[in-house]
């Protein structure tokens, strides 16, 4: 069995949560005697449903949420009857609703571009989640450049934009296409910087330890780690709500100038495919954000460890504080979605050049600023504020022989003579290793 | 039943064949649109064998580098030049012998250095030595030497794009030391040079502003709008 599992290790056992462990729904499968190979099939399918599932529910909240919350800032109530008081069944009757529309393909449309888009939309979006770590290691694959795959893999949201834009055949979509490519691509640089500042100031991209690294009370939140970060949250909220096509940077949909820009041939369920990517996105870059500089599953107060839910106590204690740091994350998740909500409805819709100066002039050089102010005060202060910090940043190694990211002093400083004997010898040894 | 699956040769065959059929794709069919959508399936499986081999920051790069920045640049490029949607593009006999010849060559350097590499060469003792490595459990986080390699791939990639080389630092034979100075010359270089082609892009890209002189402040000719609601 042992055998098997290494034939696998890279990407199939990283599936499980416990890295290079069976998962416990395989395991439990082997137990009651089913074949290996079916066991693993069934539980990858079960840990890719749970992921699924997690997008999906996301997405259905997201759609209650804007509903509810956009009547009462209209002052009106929202959906109340579907489902009992607050209208929660109103996402299925939606859905039920859609599916039951016309499917409409446009004469002009490329047939197979046309209906292939949504699913890349919403794909794209589903594998960001593969990366996004729930709680400590609850990771569906805890990968080492776990917060560069998500951007990047978010960043392909929109070519399922661009491609049903264009294939739609219609003018209205491709305008909205174009939009969408200008404005996604200029919000990928300053977002990127915001997540390089946090990268900056873990010394890693690993999501986990992103995430433990601000383990503890609030001030242990990267957003309060400096002012320099606290002015970068704000700009990686402007990036997100941009990234995400929401208002006010919603002008690939623009109702008023494009009836609904990309998305104006599409019906039934293929536009849902593409609300579901939009709604599970929001959900992602609100989860990212929170990971990034709220704590990620940490609450304000460490409830967990201070009654003593860890890991060290015991395996179903340790248990039960990871699932209050899902709550946790999953908390700040929605509230995330909610302010994204709550600006919709608040302000009115930028115009493309105030959408594209937003990003150039105002966030660029703001986040540029602030990654150089990060860089000084990480300079000047090398342990943070409290010295307590940053248990886990590359500068607080309490162990001396642990210098740059667990290379041991001793070889840094063989490095830096073999350096410089390079530097005296000219590059011979270049010549030599090659050939 | 008493097999065995091994997944990672099935995922690997899986990501290949999807990697090749849709770069063959991407030659077969007319649709320039459609081209450029085959080779992103295909840059993104070729992403997915990275990922496969656990080369996690590569795999990001490759999606974020390739799939994501060099499409949206290809279907800008497609959007704006292309006469209209289902324009085939004809490929003429010459430009097929061509385009034979040379992959054909590429082809024939690529098999040859992989088949050069001795862990590929079919069952021998260095494979089998690989395959004692992979069936004995993972070394922790500073276990021993080889443990950094497996804890954080992504920084040893940084310290040695910075100069150091966290993979050679504990050898001690003089000749596989060699090249310890890593890649910082290299990444000097293409970093001023993306500086610059940032700069001359949006050198090109700015608005020309003319000199506001009275003269040319004064329309030469009469606004054609205000004559049509005159």
């Amino acid at each position: 069995m042992l055998g098997w599992q290494f034939n696998c290790r890279p990407i199939a056992t990283k599936l499980t949560t416990d890295n290079y462990k069976l998962s416990p729904v395989a395991e439990l499968l082997t137990y009651i005697s089913f074949p290996e190979w079916l066991a693993y099939t069934i539980a990858a399918l079960v840990q890719c449903a749970l992921l699924l599932a997690i997008a999906l529910c996301s997405a259905a909240v997201g759609i209650w949420l804007e509903r509810k919350v956009s009547a009462r800032i209209q002052d009106r109530l929202g959906p109340t009857r579907v489902g009992g008081k607050f209208g929660w069944l109103q996402p299925p009757a939606d859905g039920i609703k859609l599916l039951c529309k016309e499917d409409l393909i446009p004469a002009a449309a490329d047939q197979i571009l046309f209906r292939l888009a949504p699913y890349i939309s919403f794909c794209a979006v589903f594998c960001a989640f593969l990366a996004l770590p729930f709680a400590d290691g609850w990771v569906a694959v805890e990968l080492n450049a776990g917060v560069f795959f998500l951007v990047a893999v978010m960043g392909l949201e929109i070519f399922g934009v661009i491609l049903g834009g264009y294939s739609s055949g219609s003018k209205w979509s491709l305008y909205g296409a174009i939009r969408e490519a200008a404005q996604v691509v200029s919000y990928e640089i300053p977002l990127g910087l915001c997540v390089v500042l946090v990268v900056l100031l873990t010394g890693t991209m690993n999501l986990v330890a992103i995430g433990e690294s601000q383990a503890g009370w609030f001030f242990n939140w990267h957003i309060f780690h400096d002012p320099f970060t606290f002015v970068a949250f704000f700009v990686y909220l402007t990036c997100a709500v941009a990234g995400t096509n929401r208002a006010p940077f919603d002008l690939p949909e623009a109702e008023s100038e494009l009836v609904a820009g990309f998305l104006t041939e599409y019906s039934g369920f293929r536009w849902v495919f593409f609300f579901m990517g939009e709604y599970a996105a929001m959900f992602l870059v609100s989860a990212l954000g929170a990971l990034l500089f709220l704590g990620g599953w940490n609450g304000p107060i460490p409830i967990a460890s201070l009654i003593g839910l860890t890991y060290e106590n015991h395996d179903i204690l340790g248990w039960l504080g990871n699932s209050l740091g899902v709550v946790n994350l999953i908390a700040k998740g929605f509230l995330g979605m909610t302010f994204m909500i709550w600006l919709r409805w608040t302000l009115p819709r930028l115009r493309v050049d105030q959408v594209i100066s937003t990003c150039l002039k105002y966030c660029v050089p703001i986040v540029s600023a602030m990654l150089a102010g990060v860089m000084i005060w990480c300079h000047c202060l090398p342990g943070g504020v409290k010295s307590y910090s940053f248990p886990r940043s590359a500068w607080e190694r309490t162990d001396p022989t642990l210098r740059v990211d667990g290379i041991p002093d001793h070889a840094v400083t063989q490095s830096v003579t073999m350096l410089r004997s390079h530097a005296e010898h000219g590059n011979e040894d270049y010549r030599e290793e090659s050939r | 039943m008493d097999f065995s699956i091994n997944w990672h040769s099935c995922f690997f065959l899986l990501f290949a064949i999807i990697a090749c059929g849709f770069a063959a794709a991407v030659v077969l069919v007319g649709d320039i649109v459609r081209m450029a959508c085959c080779l992103v399936v295909s840059l993104a499986a070729v992403a997915g064998l990275f990922f496969l081999a656990g080369a996690e920051f590569l795999g990001a790069a490759q999606l974020m580098v390739y799939v994501g920045g060099t499409m949206v640049l290809l279907i800008f490029g497609v959007m704006l030049t292309s006469r209209g949607p289902g324009t085939a593009i004809k490929t003429g006999g010459g430009q097929w012998v061509l385009g034979l010849i040379i992959g054909a060559a590429l082809l024939f350097v690529l098999l040859q250095v992989a088949m050069s590499s001795s862990a590929w060469n079919g069952p021998n003792s260095k494979t089998q030595e690989l395959a004692a490595v992979a069936n004995s459990p993972l070394p922790q986080a500073g276990e021993g030497p080889g443990a950094r390699d497996t804890s954080d791939p992504a920084g040893q990639l940084g310290l040695g794009l910075l100069g150091v080389r966290g993979d050679r630092l504990e050898q001690e034979n003089k000749v596989l030391n060699r090249g310890m100075s890593g890649y910082l010359l290299a990444f000097e270089i293409i970093s001023v040079h993306l500086v610059v082609v940032l700069v001359g892009a949006a050198f090109l890209a700015r608005a020309r502003r003319k000199t506001l002189t009275p003269a040319s402040r004064i329309p030469e000719s009469p606004n054609p709008r205000t004559t049509d609601t005159q």
